[in-house]
């Protein structure tokens, strides 16, 4: 139904930094009193195969929403074929078993299974969302996509026409080429550094054989996670858990991916005919197992992470409008860490954006935040942490981030605490850490006045 | 929103909200029964109030929707609708510059808004305990905005920013900007929602002032509250809030937009641009809306581009992307949710070696086999069941709901339209699809682009003057 919102103009809301607020509007009758976000309870579900799942039952509505893990992604790419894993996301819903790709298609259509595939540096990933209704449907199609894809011919040679097309339209995209260049950059050398989509000439040399051969490396039972949420009990999902991948073997066979070593330092202009330049810029992460992980996730919330009230947004947007839209993020990944970041101004400007992004980096390096920032960035983080568990998709989406990132199912319930208790020595040091702008990777992509590179 | 063609009714009513008898395949007649009740009433001042209980999580969708888009806006000042709306953000007589979305953040909210042609919507997602802080600043912004120059300046600049990231930098947004130009003979559909670029560089205080008092008021606005709360509770808190603001009579419940001529002629649109990747087709139709269409047609509509063009099983897509091999995509759209006409969209990209000519013929002759033999039962009712079922997933997001309801009864449906879209689908035969691809796929109400990646070598320098100043 919200179809009708592809014809919308979205739009961020506005800040300026003026830090008054009327006292008189924040202030009322609360007679809705808080409830605790953590009603939650999430049971872990072992299958005779091995495979465990986290389960969060929800009868109210009728519907299961699956999210399913297997360790591999776009770095289990073979070198010289590079978009392996992409090419396979778009093939496991092409005919599997005795069902053709039209058969299996139509199949999903009529019992409304949505069945999903995706690839990232690390991962291959599963969506299926199912009415209670056809759950048995939707868990043949599953496992059939999972264990018997075909990989016809004709619909090999179809799907290899629209990547190729793809990476047609992603070679003249601004925004395209600058994250794919800024990846190459940053990481030379090291399987990130290929393109996860891979190149014409690589996607040209894909065949057959390569998707079933990565598909038997990669799918395995002892790499799968598994979280479920919905109109299903814990003895019925250890059925089916067997039953979608007790055929699996056992091991998966990964190729070990080292440590990055990320170049740094580096400013590389690619001259494209557009009048607004998009630029990505970067530095090494934190790994997810630091101690000063928490810290740093605060410390990308004040600096570019939270939206409106960031310290980017004011001064690139609300202060200079120089930009719709200015951000930074962590990532980690197996192999590497970095904070990120993006903007687009139009040519004339964007030396100009960039010149403020250096500088607010190196203002926080040098003075960190004030109290003030970091108690709004621990409120909002707290604050909305609820928002990320309201509807099942969602739920089960951050049971599986939870699982991949080993943090253990007390999460839920320990995360808010571990925000709190960051302290603002805890983000200076994070800070200087960090914000390394020697260190910082820049990509400009555009018609960019005054930028050398 | 798919719904039918009454306008609201007034005053206090209670409806349920049941899906019943789903007939889903795979399963015999299999049958599920959701209740929902959604509560709607109005305020002393005519703002109009809905709330859908979800309580499963203790968080709350508040979103105020405006009876006003962009094509409400004077002749000239293109894009005022969505600077306004940005400059919702700015102060108020309350509230320092951009403190409302820090306040939200602070409460642990997320805030946004979007300007389409017909409506504006402001929403705050939060937990349940700070509903009425932002309704009280929701109704504060309502009626006390107050700009300064030097906001309005740099505001301005963002929006052209934001123009050039969407439209500039993308030969795809300039040939659907292009092909909508051409589509509407006299219609404002035909001006982009973020307006035109030299008309963006002349935006206003007064512009958007003058749009503000003429467009906000409690009796042109619909409030949906959607998650962990009860009407009473939105009722006590409604009227404190908004209950408060007087109505404006001078804003008249009945909107009056200019007429589209009968349209007599194929036009054609060709883009020329180095940036482009690969050629793109590109054909919209005019065709009735949810608000326009004759009983039952929207629907019949709806669910042809649904089996003509959605996904991989559609005809478009077997056809020419599997059979015929023309295609490395083929898809469209029924962009039906409209206050005045809708738009059937479809879209392809010709496969290697296939010129956009040849493509458009093999197109055509799916749309010519449609028209002359209609479809079949059963695509019509596996087009239908997906439909229900997409209705019964929405049921897992509150802002999803809060989003059916506001878009539905913002261009005039009522909450008992919206509910009964399932069984409206419900009375379409294949008789009906097959009279509606007849009727309404008409080529003379229609625009074919092409988007050709070749450069041109005099193309005018569109962009990269500096903003003028008004004042």
């Amino acid at each position: 139904m919200i179809s009708t919102l592809r014809s919308f103009t979205f739009s961020l809301g506005i800040c300026h930094h003026l830090a008054v607020a009327l006292a008189v509007l924040t202030i009322g009758a609360w007679i809705l009193a808080p409830k605790p976000v953590q009603a939650m309870d999430i049971q872990v579900v072992k299958s005779t195969s091995g495979v465990e799942a986290w389960l969060v039952e929800e009868r109210s509505v009728p519907l299961i929403a699956m999210r399913i893990a297997f360790d591999g992604g776009s770095a289990q790419d073979p070198d010289d074929k590079a978009g392996l894993a992409n090419f396979l996301s778009t093939m496991l819903d092409e005919g599997a078993g005795s069902l053709d790709a039209a058969t299996f298609q139509r199949l999903l259509e009529e019992n409304a299974v949505k069945l999903s595939f995706s690839d990232s540096r690390d991962h291959f990933s599963v969506s299926l969302q199912t009415l209670t209704e056809n759950r048995a449907k939707a868990i043949e199609l599953l496992k059939l996509a999972l264990t018997q894809p075909r990989f016809d011919a004709d619909a090999v040679e179809r799907m290899r026409k629209q990547l190729l097309s793809r990476l047609a339209f992603d070679a003249k995209n601004p925004n395209r080429v600058a994250g794919k260049v800024w990846a190459e950059k940053t990481f030379a050398g090291h399987p990130y550094a290929r393109p996860s989509r891979g190149t014409p000439e690589s996607v040209k040399s894909i065949q057959a054989a390569d998707l079933e051969g990565y598909r038997k490396r990669v799918f395995a039972r002892d790499t799968v996670k598994v979280a479920v949420v919905g109109d299903i009990d814990a003895a019925t999902l250890k059925t089916l858990l067997d039953e979608v991948f007790g055929d699996l073997p056992e091991r998966a066979d990964l190729k070990p991916i080292p440590k990055a070593k990320l170049k740094t330092g580096l400013q590389t202009v690619i001259k494209m005919p557009v009048p607004q330049s998009v630029a990505v810029f970067g530095l090494p992460g934190i790994a997810r197992k630091d101690k000063d992980f928490m810290a740093a996730f605060v410390l990308n919330q004040i600096l570019g992470g939270g939206g409106f009230a960031s310290r980017l947004m004011n001064e690139v947007r609300e202060k200079r409008g120089l930009a719709y839209s200015v951000y930074s993020y962590l990532q980690t990944l197996d192999g590497a860490a970095i904070l990120a970041g993006g903007v687009a101004t139009k040519n004339e400007r964007v030396a100009e954006s960039l010149k403020v992004i250096r500088s607010e980096l190196k203002r926080m390096a040098d003075d960190g935040p004030t109290e003030k920032e970091l108690a709004n960035a621990k409120s909002y983080l707290t604050g909305s942490y609820a928002l990320r568990f309201d509807t099942s998709s969602k739920i089960a989406q951050q049971l599986l981030g939870i699982q991949l990132e080993d943090l253990g199912l007390s999460y839920v319930d320990t995360r808010n605490k571990q925000i709190e208790a960051v302290t603002i020595e805890d983000i200076r040091r994070v800070a200087k850490r960090l914000l390394d702008i020697d260190a910082l990777n820049v990509t400009v992509v555009g018609q960019p006045d005054g930028l050398p590179g | 929103m798919r719904a039918g063609l009454m306008r609201p009714t007034t005053g206090l009513l209670t409806s349920v909200w049941m899906i019943i008898m789903l007939t889903l395949a795979g399963s015999a007649s299999a049958e599920s029964a959701i209740k929902r009740e959604v509560t709607e009433f109005k305020l002393d001042n005519g703002m109009h109030v809905v709330v859908v209980p979800d309580r499963r999580a203790p968080v709350v969708t508040h979103m105020v929707w405006y009876r006003v888009g962009a094509a409400d806006e004077p002749i000239g000042v293109s894009g005022i609708a969505h600077f306004l709306e940005h400059l919702m953000f700015k102060s108020t007589e309350n509230l320092a510059s951009g403190e409302f979305s820090k306040i939200v953040s602070r409460l642990g909210g997320q805030d946004n808004a979007f300007t389409s042609q017909d409506a504006t919507a402001y929403f705050q997602r939060i937990t349940r305990e700070h509903l009425g802080t932002v309704m009280r600043m929701e109704a504060d912004r309502m009626v006390n905005l107050k700009l300064n120059e030097e906001d309005v300046r740099t505001e301005r600049d963002v929006i052209l920013e934001e123009r050039r990231s969407r439209v500039e930098n993308s030969p795809s947004s300039l040939l659907s900007e292009q092909m909508n130009a051409a589509l509407y003979l006299g219609h404002p559909y035909g001006i982009p929602v973020i307006g035109w670029m030299h008309e963006m560089k002349t935006l206003s205080r007064k512009d958007a002032l003058d749009f503000y008092k003429r467009f906000y008021a409690p009796n042109n606005a619909i409030l949906i509250v959607a998650g962990d709360v009860s009407a009473d509770d939105v009722r006590r808190l409604a009227t404190e809030t908004y209950g408060k603001i007087p109505a404006d009579p001078a804003i008249s419940p009945k909107r009056v937009r200019v007429k589209e001529p009968v349209s007599r002629a194929a036009r054609r649109v060709v883009l020329r641009d180095a940036r482009a990747g690969q050629p793109v087709f590109r054909r919209f139709y005019s065709v009735p809306s949810y608000s326009t269409a004759k009983a039952g047609d929207a629907e019949a509509l709806d669910l042809l581009l649904k089996i003509l063009a959605s996904g991989t099983t559609s005809r478009l897509y077997q056809t020419l992307v599997s059979a015929d091999k023309v295609g490395s995509s083929a898809g469209g759209y029924y962009s039906g949710s409209a206050l005045d006409t809708g738009k059937a969209v479809f879209y392809g990209v010709p496969a290697n070696g296939v010129t956009l000519e040849d493509f458009e013929a093999a197109f055509d002759k799916v749309i010519a086999d449609v028209i002359k033999n209609g479809i079949t039962q059963a695509e019509l009712d596996r087009a239908r069941k997906a439909y229900i079922a997409d209705f019964v997933y929405e049921i897992d997001s509150q802002s999803t709901l809060a989003r059916r309801y506001g878009w539905g009864l913002v261009v005039g449906h009522t909450i008992a339209e919206i509910d009964g879209w399932p069984e409206a689908l419900k009375k379409v035969t294949v008789d009906d699809i097959k009279r509606v691809a007849a009727s309404y796929l008409n080529i003379n109400a229609s625009v074919t682009g092409y988007l050709i990646p070749e450069a041109v070598p005099s193309q005018p320098q569109s962009s990269s003057a500096k903003p003028a100043t008004r004042s």
